[in-house]
C-alpha cells in the first residue's frame, strides 16, 4: 500500500487525473537542464516507438532545479503533435513534473509510490544524466512488462577506470554475499515490476539517513533478498554522469551506507548463500574500454599513505590487529613497491562492515575512514592494469571477486562472534 | 559538702541518660534512614542499570568515543559510571535527611546547602560527560574530514578541537557548581584569545603562500579546471 504522505497533494490530483497506467517512467532531476530534455525526448520516443499500444506516464519528480529542468522535461515529453511517431501512438501519453525538495531518494520513493498506485505492470527510472536512446526503453521495460522478470539491471560500455568504487568493492561484496553476478549494483538507469515495486514501498530503506542521496543498491540487494527474478541488459555506454564523479566521500556514503545497511538486514540471506550464480543477461556480460584517464596516482598514494598513521586510533577500533598492522607495511613501502593486494582489501572492506554492523564508531565516521584506504586500493588498481587490454582488466576484476568470495568465511566469523558477544 | 556533690553528679547521670533516652531513638531513626537509602539507592541502580542495557547506552558512548576515553582513563563502562553515580547521590541524599534527623544544632543548615549543592553537582557530571562525548566526536569528525581533505596536520587540528571543547566543557562545569568561576572564566577567555590570535599570526606569516595560492585558485578558473583535471576519476 502506498504511503500517501510522500505523495503531494499537487502530485495525487494530477495520478488521479491520469487513471490506472501500464508503464510508468521515472525521472528524478535536481539541475539537469543540459541533459534532462534529450533524456524525456529520447523517452518519449522509445515509449511511442516500442510500446504504442500502452497507457504510459513520463513523471518527473524535480528536487528544485534553478535550470528550467521541469519547463524542459515537460516540453520534451509532450512532443510535437505533427510528430508521425506520436501519430501512430494508439494511446495518450502524459506526463507529470512535481517538485519534490526533499532530495534524491525522495524522488524515487515518489516515483515507486506513484506506479503502485497507477497500477503499472512495469515501472522504468532513468538517470537524467545517462546517454539514454528509444531503444533503453525497449531493452528495460520489454522483459518486465512481458512477466519474465522483475527487476532489470543495466550493464554499460564503460572505461575500465572509470567506476572504479563498483568494480572493486560494490560488485565483489554483492557477488560474494549475495550470490549473483550483478555487474551494476548501483544502476543509474534500471526497471522493475508492479509487484516489486509493492516489495519495495514498503521497504524501511526510505527513512534512512543515505536515503538523502539514493538508495539504488537497496533495489538491487531487495531484489536478490526477496527472490525476485532480476535480468541484466546490455545499455550501450552510460555517458558522462557529472554529479556522481564531483566527491569521494558522498559517493561512498550514498552506495557503501546503502549497501551496509543492507548486509545488515538481510544477514539471513546472505550468511546462508553459497556459490555464484550467473544472471541472465541480454548482450554482453561487460563491455570495457581502455582509453588512458588522466589520474594523479602520486596524490592517491600520498593521501592513502599519510592517512594510514594519521588514522590511527580510528582504524585500531575498527580493524583487526592484522589487518590494521598489514596496512603499515603497505605504506611503508615506496610509491612503486606499494601493493595494497586483494585479499587485504577484501579484508579490510568485510571488517569495515562488520564494525558497522557492530556501530564501533559513528557509522558515518566508519565509512569516511574508508575513503582514503579506498585511494590506496585505486592507487594498486592503476598500477595492475597499465598498459593492459581489456580483457587483462577483467581478469583482475575476476580475480578480486573470488578473492571476497573466498574471504566470505572471515566477514561471517567476525559478524556472527560479534552477535554472540553483543 | 560531699552530699552535695554526689547529688550534682547524680542530677548530671541523670540528664546525661535523658539525653541519651532522647538521642539513641533519633540515631536509630537515622540508622533506619541510611539503611532505607541504601536500599533505595540499590533498588535505584538495578533499574537503571537494567533500563541502560535496554536502551543500549553503552553502545551509543562507544559510538561517540567515551567508552575508549573512560577506558583510557581506567573508569569503569559508562552506564556503570552512571549508575554509581545515581547510587551514591540517593544513599548521601537519606543519609543526610537521616543526620537532619539527629537535629544537631548547625547540622541543618549545612544538610540544606548541600541538598541544594546536588543537583548542581549532578548538572556539572552531565555536563562534562557530555563535553567528553561531544569532544571525541568531533575531534574524530575533524581528523576524518581533515584526511580526506588532505589538509596539513591533520591530527593537530583534531587534537585542538577535542581541547577547545574540554576546556569549555570543564569551564561550563566549574560554572554551574560555582567553584572559581571568575577564575575558569578569565583562563578560558585567555587561552582561547590566545590561540586564536596565535593562529591568525601563524597564519599570517607562514601561511602567506598557501593564502596566495588558495585565493590564486579560487579566483583564476584556469587553474581550477587543470587541477580537477588531474583528479578526473569518477568512482560510480
Amino acid at each position: 500500500m502506498a504511503d500517501e504522505n510522500i505523495l503531494s497533494d499537487d502530485l495525487l490530483r494530477q495520478l488521479i487525473s491520469v487513471g490506472e497506467v501500464d508503464i510508468v517512467v521515472g525521472l528524478a532531476t535536481h539541475n539537469n537542464a543540459k541533459t534532462a530534455g534529450h533524456v524525456a525526448q529520447m523517452i518519449r520516443a522509445g515509449l511511442l516507438q516500442y510500446f504504442p499500444r500502452q497507457r504510459a506516464v513520463v513523471l518527473n519528480v524535480d528536487a528544485g532545479s534553478r535550470d528550467g529542468t521541469r519547463e524542459l522535461v515537460q516540453a520534451a515529453a509532450i512532443g510535437d503533435v505533427r510528430d508521425p511517431m506520436a501519430a501512430q501512438s494508439l494511446r495518450t501519453m502524459r506526463c507529470i513534473s512535481v517538485r519534490q525538495p526533499d532530495g534524491r531518494s525522495r524522488g524515487l520513493q515518489a516515483i515507486v509510490e506513484s506506479g503502485e498506485l497507477l497500477r503499472a505492470r512495469a515501472c522504468a527510472i532513468l538517470s537524467p544524466e545517462s546517454s539514454v536512446t528509444p531503444d533503453w526503453i525497449d531493452r528495460l521495460l520489454r522483459p518486465i512488462y512481458s512477466g519474465d522478470f522483475d527487476f532489470i539491471s543495466p550493464i554499460y560500455r564503460r572505461n575500465a577506470f572509470d567506476g572504479i568504487l563498483i568494480t572493486n568493492l560494490l560488485y565483489p561484496v554483492i557477488r560474494a554475499l549475495y550470490s549473483q553476478k550483478l555487474r551494476e549494483p548501483h544502476p543509474s538507469d534500471f526497471s522493475f515490476s508492479g509487484k516489486f515495486g509493492t516489495h519495495l514501498a514498503g521497504l524501511d530503506l526510505w527513512r534512512r539517513e543515505f536515503g538523502a542521496v539514493g538508495s539504488e543498491i537497496c533495489f538491487t540487494a531487495a531484489a536478490i533478498a526477496g527472490g525476485f527474478r532480476i535480468q541484466q541488459t546490455f545499455l550501450g555506454p552510460r555517458g558522462h554522469v557529472e554529479h556522481q564523479s564531483a566527491d569521494l566521500v558522498p559517493a561512498m556514503q550514498e552506495t557503501l551506507g546503502a549497501l551496509f545497511w543492507s548486509l545488515d538486514q538481510d544477514f539471513a540471506v546472505w550468511s546462508n548463500g553459497d556459490g555464484t550464480k550467473a544472471v541472465p543477461t541480454i548482450g554482453p556480460d561487460y563491455e570495457l574500454t581502455v582509453e588512458p584517464v588522466r589520474v594523479n596516482r602520486k596524490r592517491l598514494f600520498q593521501m592513502f599513505s599519510s592517512a594510514v598513521p594519521n588514522l590511527e586510533p580510528v582504524l585500531r577500533s575498527i580493524l583487526t590487529p592484522e589487518t590494521h598492522e598489514e596496512l603499515r607495511r603497505c605504506v611503508g613501502a615506496r610509491e612503486e613497491t606499494c601493493h595494497f593486494s586483494d585479499e587485504l582489501w577484501a579484508k579490510t572492506v568485510y571488517e569495515f562492515a562488520a564494525s558497522n554492523h557492530r556501530n564501533v564508531i559513528s557509522r558515518n565516521h566508519i565509512i569516511q575512514a574508508l575513503a582514503p584506504l579506498y585511494r590506496g586500493r585505486v592507487h594498486t588498481f592503476l598500477a595492475q592494469n597499465r598498459g593492459a587490454s581489456e580483457n587483462q582488466v577483467e581478469e583482475t576484476i575476476e580475480k578480486l571477486c573470488k578473492t571476497f568470495e573466498m574471504l566470505k568465511p572471515h566477514l561471517l566469523e567476525l559478524w556472527t562472534k560479534q552477535e554472540g558477544g553483543s | 559538702m560531699w552530699n552535695m556533690i554526689v547529688s550534682e553528679l547524680g542530677q548530671a547521670a541523670h540528664e546525661l541518660a535523658q539525653e541519651l533516652a532522647r538521642f539513641l531513638p533519633r540515631l536509630l531513626v537515622m540508622l533506619i534512614i541510611a539503611l532505607l537509602g541504601w536500599l533505595a539507592a540499590s533498588v535505584a541502580r538495578m533499574i537503571l542499570r537494567r533500563a541502560l542495557r535496554l536502551v543500549g547506552f553503552d553502545r551509543l558512548s562507544q559510538n561517540a568515543g567515551a567508552t575508549q576515553l573512560l577506558t583510557q582513563a581506567a573508569l569503569p563502562s559508562s552506564s556503570e559510571l552512571l549508575c554509581q553515580l545515581i547510587f551514591w547521590v540517593t544513599w548521601i541524599g537519606f543519609i543526610l535527611a537521616g543526620l537532619s534527623a539527629l537535629g544537631l544544632v548547625g547540622l541543618e543548615e549545612l544538610i540544606s546547602r548541600f541538598l541544594l549543592f546536588l543537583p548542581r553537582l549532578l548538572a556539572a557530571v552531565l555536563i562534562l560527560f557530555a563535553g567528553m562525548l561531544a569532544s571525541s566526536f568531533f575531534s574524530r569528525g575533524a581528523l576524518l574530514a581533515a584526511v580526506n581533505a588532505n589538509l596539513p596536520s591533520p591530527r593537530l587540528l583534531s587534537y585542538s578541537v577535542r581541547v577547545v571543547i574540554l576546556f569549555l566543557t570543564i569551564s561550563m562545569a566549574f560554572e554551574v557548581i560555582g567553584v572559581a568561576e571568575q577564575t575558569i572564566l578569565v583562563a578560558f577567555a585567555i587561552v582561547f584569545g590566545a590561540s586564536m590570535l596565535s593562529l591568525a599570526i601563524a597564519f599570517g606569516m607562514g601561511g602567506r603562500d598557501l593564502a596566495r595560492q588558495f585565493l590564486q585558485n579560487r579566483l583564476s578558473r584556469k587553474e581550477e579546471t587543470t587541477e580537477k583535471e588531474e583528479d578526473e576519476l569518477s568512482p560510480l
